[in-house]
């Protein structure tokens, strides 16, 4: 474990993030601590196959498949990976569902926990201190800093991703998009409206 | 931990830094040594040296300043390199030097590509089968502890000693206080707690808003 009373041995690495980390991969691939291979399979996981088209697929079929809705919001978990989206940082799912007069938005304040399988990696500002500090206490400050204004009786519920709960939000489906297909549907969710800090995008008039 | 991860509430950092995400196309990684370090991170998870909660551990114990000086990546690899030096698998001489010292075994990686394709959309759950019932039910009302311990803990600074609801529960889940100093894995039952604004805000605070927060049985009493 950790301890605070030890010296830190991350300090004798070299100031340069980048030499810093060839010098650790270098290391453990040397003592085959770990398998070249399997980092690049891992960054081609997140970097191209893993992202927020995923959780858009999910939003776009709870939009337009009632019953999928239903088991979306009693079993996220289950109603997710029958998309074929499961796994690492989503194994216990939670969908929270904008309406009118209710707005989610999620956050980790103790460290950066979101739903990988639906979301991919976290932007910079989820991760940063400022965003994880301030949303909890000032949702309606945070929101507008991300250009969205609610009324001031729209009930705003913050979820802290505590645990090994994730969550995704399932924005409101924008109007004008009744007769859309599913792709096209799944265009206007943005990375933002699954976490809250935006809205579903509006269709393209014509 | 009181630590300086523990950040809900904390006043002073000013704005958000969306800059990069005007449109919400900030790339997914920023340096290529970025998604080196998220991988190398994970993949030396499969040592079993540490778990979860433990790496998380590493990251609240880095020295404050570094903690809010460093990137979400540097925090990862620094955490990484004192976790590896505390168990045993690799030495300071060797972090320093970026040799293996003389002589040292070249070990196998326990897990490789094909492990790994089929371990992602598995992940590792963090439910237990418990025959405990629960303590609490959905409506009931809770109040957090004051203080816990100063090892790693999932109550945050900013809901403690408050009174909240149960909204819902997800059976019990591995605690990880206990489980981060691989002291067992202690399941508890776990519980979504619905805090009002107001409750952890004062009067400042809108009235229609709320906080939720998912917590562990012994974090939590009847109010």
């Amino acid at each position: 474990m950790a301890d605070t009373h030890k010296q830190h041995a991350h300090a004798l690495l070299p100031p340069d993030p980048a030499l810093r980390v060839k010098a650790v991969e270098t290391l453990l691939v040397k003592k085959g601590l770990v398998d070249p291979a399997a980092v690049d399979a891992m960054i081609d996981a997140y970097q191209n196959k893993i992202g927020p088209q995923n959780g858009a697929r999910v939003v776009a079929r709870a939009w337009s498949d009632p019953d999928y809705r239903s088991r979306l919001l009693a079993d996220a978990t289950a109603a997710i990976s029958e998309l074929g989206y499961s796994g690492l940082q989503g194994e216990h799912m939670v969908a929270v569902e904008n309406t009118a007069h209710t707005h989610n938005v999620v956050v980790c304040t103790l460290c950066s926990c979101y739903p990988w399988p639906v979301l991919g990696v976290p932007p910079v500002w989820y991760k940063s201190a400022t965003y994880r500090a301030r949303v909890v206490r000032d949702p309606r400050g945070v929101l507008a800093e991300f250009g969205i204004t609610l009324a001031a009786d729209t009930e705003i519920r913050v979820w802290d991703s505590t645990a090994e709960i994730r969550y995704l939000v399932i924005p409101q489906r924008p109007e004008g998009s009744e007769a859309l297909s599913l792709d096209t549907l799944a265009s206007l969710v943005t990375r933002n409206s699954m976490i809250g800090t935006g809205l579903a995008a509006q269709p393209q008039a014509g | 931990m009181d630590g300086v991860h523990d950040l809900g509430g904390v006043e002073g950092f000013g704005p958000i830094p969306i800059e990069d995400d005007r449109e919400g196309d900030e790339p997914v990684f920023h340096a290529d040594w970025e998604p080196r370090v998220m991988a190398i991170r994970s993949l030396m998870g499969f040592w079993r040296k540490w778990n979860i909660d433990g790496g998380r551990h590493s990251i609240e114990c880095l020295p404050p300043a570094d903690y809010l000086g460093f990137s979400y990546y540097e925090k990862w690899l620094a955490g990484l390199v004192n976790l590896m030096v505390s168990t045993g698998l690799v030495t300071t001489e060797e972090i320093s030097a970026g040799q293996p010292r003389p002589g040292a075994d070249v070990a196998t990686p326990p897990v490789d590509t094909a492990e790994l394709v089929q371990f992602l959309p598995r992940g590792r759950p963090s439910s237990r089968a418990t025959s405990s019932p629960p303590a609490f039910s959905i409506g009931d009302t809770v109040r957090t502890a004051r203080h816990m311990h100063s090892g790693h803990t999932r109550l945050p600074r900013y809901v403690r000693g408050h009174i909240g609801e149960i909204i819902s529960g997800h059976g019990a889940h591995v605690f990880p206080d206990t489980n981060a100093k691989l002291a067992g894995e202690d399941p508890q039952h776990l519980y979504t707690v619905r805090f009002t604004a107001r409750e952890l805000w004062g009067e400042m605070a809108s009235g229609h808003d709320t906080v939720t927060v998912d917590l562990w049985e012994s974090y939590i009493a009847p109010a």
